[in-house]
């Protein structure tokens, strides 16, 4: 069964409609890169999966469950999937521990005793576990970054949404966080990246997707899309992202 | 007649007791009020946010004193028996300190950032949860001066209640001065008490939020 079903989703923010009839399937392990012009959609159709915007019509589905935004379950679903944003979001008052283990402690994942442990496992993975103990403003943009890379993790999700993770940091720290999301795809977890980073979406997705107008444009194995874009408007969206 | 003596600076300092308890109450009970205050004043559902509104409108729209007389009065009268002053009292000072609490961390709730809700909606924990381990520390904080500073509001406000009869600080330094006729001695005496008080406050305030500036 596919992880995630979209079927015709459209999303209007007042009387702009972003998202017009999104259709896209993903199967458990699949790295799909989503790319496009800003104003695409990419990033409303991330919110839309888990729910943090509502939309209009079509339907979301998780492992066969509907997703909706006034649905019961929906912290339950939240708990199966994890999102990083682009501007981090760590709670600033919390140790970097419990940034890490409030959501996996108040679920009754793990128990207060072994939450420490818990931690110091997921930031290992982020090679964070150093910091155990600072306050996410004593740490870099990219630290901060690894940090709810690894709040996420904590909660064993099944699908992890990346909504321009790398694109509000400066750019001698995008590489480490890079770093990590790769070795995460390597690990066998579902990931959906909207990115700025081509080279990033070309070598790490088994999938790329090219956004445009709301709607799928072009999507493929990114090797091939990149070699021998199908149209015009892809085209021209790899030579601007190449004069960058 | 007599002379201003040490008894009657004891008989004060013993009046500010029930200015303490008053202004303790005030907090006891207007806090939880006034948190219910300020998230309803922040809900996203219309009747709460509504109901909240008309209560702070017309608790601040009165002046405190107009708020003692008709709950000393009208108490008793809706109860339909005799009240004690205290009751009657406290009542109207939960409501006064409740609509400034709700209105001060409405605006605390209001300064966190929106992104603070979506990740913690998105960790998939209970809108409560959110508030209580995310949102709602993080407002106290950013609330924590402007509180200290209604607190000395609310110390200077219970000298209104020397006139419904209630002995506290003003009222006792009435009764003193009355009994010796020497006004001035015992009314500065009296000021002098309320700043000695308040001044700490204050300073403690001014510290806050130098800090809070500090870290942001």
């Amino acid at each position: 069964m596919a992880l995630l079903e979209i079927a015709n989703v459209r999303k209007s923010f007042g009387s702009l409609e972003v998202l017009k009839g999104v259709s896209l399937t993903v199967e458990p392990g699949e790295i799909i890169a989503i790319v496009g012009r800003s104003g695409s959609g990419k990033s409303t159709l991330l919110r839309c999966i888990n729910a943090l915007e509502g939309i209009n019509s079509g339907e979301i589905r998780f492992r066969g469950e509907p997703v909706r935004q006034n649905m019961k379950n929906l912290r339950l679903l939240r708990q199966r999937m994890g999102i990083v944003f682009q501007s981090f979001n760590l709670f600033p008052h919390l140790k970097v521990e419990r940034n890490v283990t409030l959501a996996p402690v108040l679920t009754g994942k793990v128990s207060k005793a072994d939450a420490r442990e818990l931690a110091l496992e997921v930031l290992t993975r982020v090679g964070l576990s150093e910091k155990i103990d600072a306050f996410p403003g004593q740490l870099s943009g990219g630290q901060q970054q690894r940090v709810a890379i690894a709040r996420c993790l904590a909660m064993s999700p099944e699908l992890m949404l990346f909504d321009e993770a790398t694109s509000a940091l400066d750019p001698e720290l995008v590489g480490e966080v890079l770093r990590v999301i790769e070795d995460m795809a390597r690990n066998d977890l579902t990931m959906i990246l909207v990115t700025h980073e081509m080279n990033f979406a070309r070598n790490v997705s088994t999938r790329l997707i090219f956004m445009n107008e709301g709607m799928v444009w072009e999507q493929g194995p990114p090797a091939e899309l990149f070699a021998n874009p199908k149209t015009e408007e892809f085209a021209s969206f790899i030579r601007a992202t190449k004069q960058a | 007649m007599r002379a201003f003596s040490g008894s009657d600076l004891i008989y004060l300092l013993y009046a500010l007791q029930w200015t303490v308890a008053l202004v303790v109450i005030a907090l006891a009970m207007g806090a939880p009020l006034g948190l219910a205050l300020a998230l309803m004043r922040t809900s996203r559902r219309r009747l709460p946010r509504y109901i909240a509104m008309v209560f702070i409108e017309v608790v601040q729209g009165v002046p405190l004193l107009g708020l003692l007389v008709f709950f000393y009065f009208g108490v008793p009268l809706l109860a339909g028996r005799e009240v004690a002053p205290v009751i009657a009292v406290s009542i109207a000072f939960t409501a006064y300190s409740a609509s400034f609490l709700g209105q001060i961390w409405r605006g605390g709730i209001e300064a966190v950032k929106g992104t603070q809700w979506d990740a913690a909606a998105c960790l998939g924990i209970t809108k409560w949860q959110q508030f209580r381990y995310v949102i709602g520390p993080q407002a106290f904080r950013m609330s924590l001066p402007p509180t200290v500073g209604l607190l000395v509001q609310l110390i200077k406000g219970t000298s209104l209640v020397s006139i419904v009869g209630f002995v506290e600080l003003t009222r006792a330094g009435q009764i003193i001065s009355a009994a010796t006729f020497q006004p001035l001695l015992v009314y500065s005496c009296v000021a002098v008490i309320y700043f000695s008080v308040c001044l700490p406050l204050t300073h403690w305030a001014r510290a806050l939020e130098g800090r809070l500036n500090g870290a942001a």
